[in-house]
């Protein structure tokens, strides 16, 4: 039985994932990229296949995505991030033709084609406003961890504006919002608002068309979704498994070629 | 009452300055302004006054300028941060045509004219690539303080070429050239002169002239200034002591000792504030050749901060 695994090497986080022939996911690993990217590779794989009950002999292809794929040296071939991640929203929503994909130190919008081919894209690789990282700074200034962000958001009744665009700046800004005794929830849901309000220049760029799949590391912040959500004016697709979203479709162009699909398998 | 001063509430330090009637500096303060910037003006202002040896009823005419310029409460007049620099250096270099400013979280070129007027100014405060925050932000990404920013990169060798777009993302840029090999002053020159490159863009979208004169406080770091002036093609007025960065403060209390002559001399009575000479200028918030932020949705919001286009007329 054939299986294809991808590994996406994120700014942040590294993803694996191992699929089966009838592409389900049977494995995963989620670690920290830290400064020793070819070895964070490694290591993901190494728990994803452990995770999946398997050997590495057992899987036929390995594909390389995210800011590091080129350092997965045990990668067969190599496809951007942009390509993983439509392909993997696509394969889960079927309906969809946007994508947003949230991660650590860049935001993209994808908009998907019917047949899941990419028709446009547009991404923020030069500023880091309207990125997950913004998120580790509110984290660092209000001494809350990343993962309780979301929920303490949910909690606001009256959020600050967070006018700054820079995520420097605006780090300074809600330590000053915390100075002047406003409460952390309407803080953080300002700092929400404001990381969705610079993602929504970027989509509305591409064209907001729905079904609206959101990937990416951020997806596991609730509040992040409900902000998407209150900006759109509908609800996004969103799976526990959209964190590896990008090594699902890097795992899906592998699992083509092990099986001759050639077709829809992008290089890069 | 024969005194004058300044308190210039900045975005990252605050700093008081007490002139004499012959404008000479006789009491001086900084400190870092924190969130309570009210506090922070009183306390470096106290500090000022005691070093002149004086009380608070001596000073006669006190201006506040910078963003927390709103918030010195014993303030007679407040007057924007580039009316202050460009008085200040005028002050210093009677020449002064352009004022470049380089502080914490904003980088400023502004234009004046012979009468020391406000004629165009170019603002960065909406991407800290731009300004003072990004050469702290590299500073600490390699275990380094602000106050170290100026020796380190004063024994570089050769500058490590950064790329400058984003104050955020040169953390991993510097992780990359760090364990690459490279040394951290050449790094942090490497910054250093990607924010003069910067500072140059800029001086030219005001169409700067001669003389131009560089005041802030990001200008105490020496390499600055040469870097700086190897980009400009008539050389530069610098002031060589840390005094650079009280110039907008001494601008202010050089403004003040103006207003207390013409009240004594039963001139116009002083005219309130007003914002005459908003047309003048133009605020480019984010670099425009930019374009990297994403900050279209809400681009415009940030701008309230520094009241758009308010430019003091003066006397």
């Amino acid at each position: 039985m054939p299986y294809a695994a991808a590994v996406d090497v994120g700014s942040t986080q590294t993803k694996a994932v191992v699929i089966d022939e009838a592409r389900r996911l049977v494995g995963r690993a989620l670690i920290d990229t830290g400064a020793n990217v070819v070895q964070a590779a490694e290591q993901a794989f190494a728990i994803a296949l452990e995770d999946a009950h398997l050997l590495e002999a057992s899987v036929d292809l390995v594909v390389g995505t995210g800011y590091g794929r080129y350092r997965v040296t045990f990668g067969n071939f190599q496809v951007t991030e942009i390509s993983c991640h439509a392909r993997g929203a696509v394969h889960m929503f079927p309906a969809t033709r946007t994508v947003v994909d949230m991660g650590g130190q860049d935001t993209k919008a994808i908009r998907v084609g019917p047949t899941g081919d990419i028709a446009d894209f547009c991404m923020n690789d030069k500023c880091a406003a309207g990125t997950g990282r913004f998120l580790g700074a509110a984290s660092a200034a209000l001494e809350i961890p990343l993962e309780e962000l979301g929920p303490t958001a949910l909690r606001a009744e009256r959020p600050v504006p967070i006018t700054t665009t820079c995520t420097v700046f605006a780090e300074s800004e809600v330590l000053s919002w915390l100075s002047r005794g406003r409460k952390i929830e309407d803080i953080l849901l300002g700092v929400h608002q404001s990381i969705v309000s610079r993602a929504m220049g970027l989509i509305r760029r591409v064209g907001i068309e729905r079904e609206v799949t959101f990937t990416g590391g951020v997806t596991r912040n609730v509040g992040m979704v409900q902000a998407l959500n209150d900006a759109l004016g509908f609800e996004v697709n969103v799976s526990a498994d959209s964190h590896y979203m990008g090594a699902i479709g890097g795992a899906l162009f592998a699992m083509d070629r092990i099986l001759g699909h050639y077709r829809a398998s992008p290089q890069s | 009452m024969t005194y004058t001063a300044g308190i210039d509430v900045g975005s990252t330090y605050t700093k008081a300055i007490v002139l004499d009637q012959y404008d000479r500096i006789v009491g001086r303060a900084m400190a870092r302004t924190g969130f309570r910037l009210g506090e922070a003006a009183q306390r470096v202002y106290d500090e000022a006054l005691a070093e002149a040896g004086l009380a608070a009823t001596d000073v006669g005419y006190l201006i506040s300028t910078g963003y927390g310029r709103f918030q010195v409460a014993f303030r007679d007049l407040q007057v924007t941060d580039l009316t202050s620099a460009a008085r200040g250096a005028a002050f210093f270099f009677p020449k002064t045509r352009t004022v470049l400013d380089i502080g914490g979280q904003t980088m400023k070129a502004t234009r004046i004219d012979e009468a020391r007027k406000v004629k165009a100014f170019r603002l960065n405060d909406k991407c800290a690539a731009g300004t003072g925050a990004f050469l702290e932000k590299t500073a600490r990404y390699m275990g380094f303080g602000t106050e170290e920013i100026g020796p380190l990169a004063a024994t570089s060798h050769q500058a490590v070429p950064i790329s400058g777009v984003c104050a955020v993302f040169a953390e991993s840029e510097v992780i990359n050239h760090l364990s690459q090999g490279a040394a951290p002053a050449d790094i942090m020159q490497g910054a250093i002169a990607s924010l003069g490159d910067r500072s140059v863009q800029l001086l030219k979208r005001v169409q700067m002239e001669p003389e131009v004169t560089l005041v802030g406080g990001i200008l105490r770091f020496e390499s600055m200034a040469d870097l700086v002036r190897d980009r400009l093609p008539t050389p530069p007025n610098v002031l060589s002591s840390d005094i650079v960065q009280y110039v907008a403060a001494i601008g202010c209390a050089v403004l003040g000792r103006q207003r207390l002559r013409a009240r004594a001399e039963g001139a116009a009575p002083a005219a309130p504030p007003t914002r005459a000479s908003a047309a003048t200028g133009e605020i480019v918030s984010v670099d425009p050749d930019c374009g990297h932020c994403v900050g279209e949705d809400t681009g415009e919001k940030g701008e309230g901060r520094r009241e758009k286009g308010e430019v003091m007329s003066e006397e």
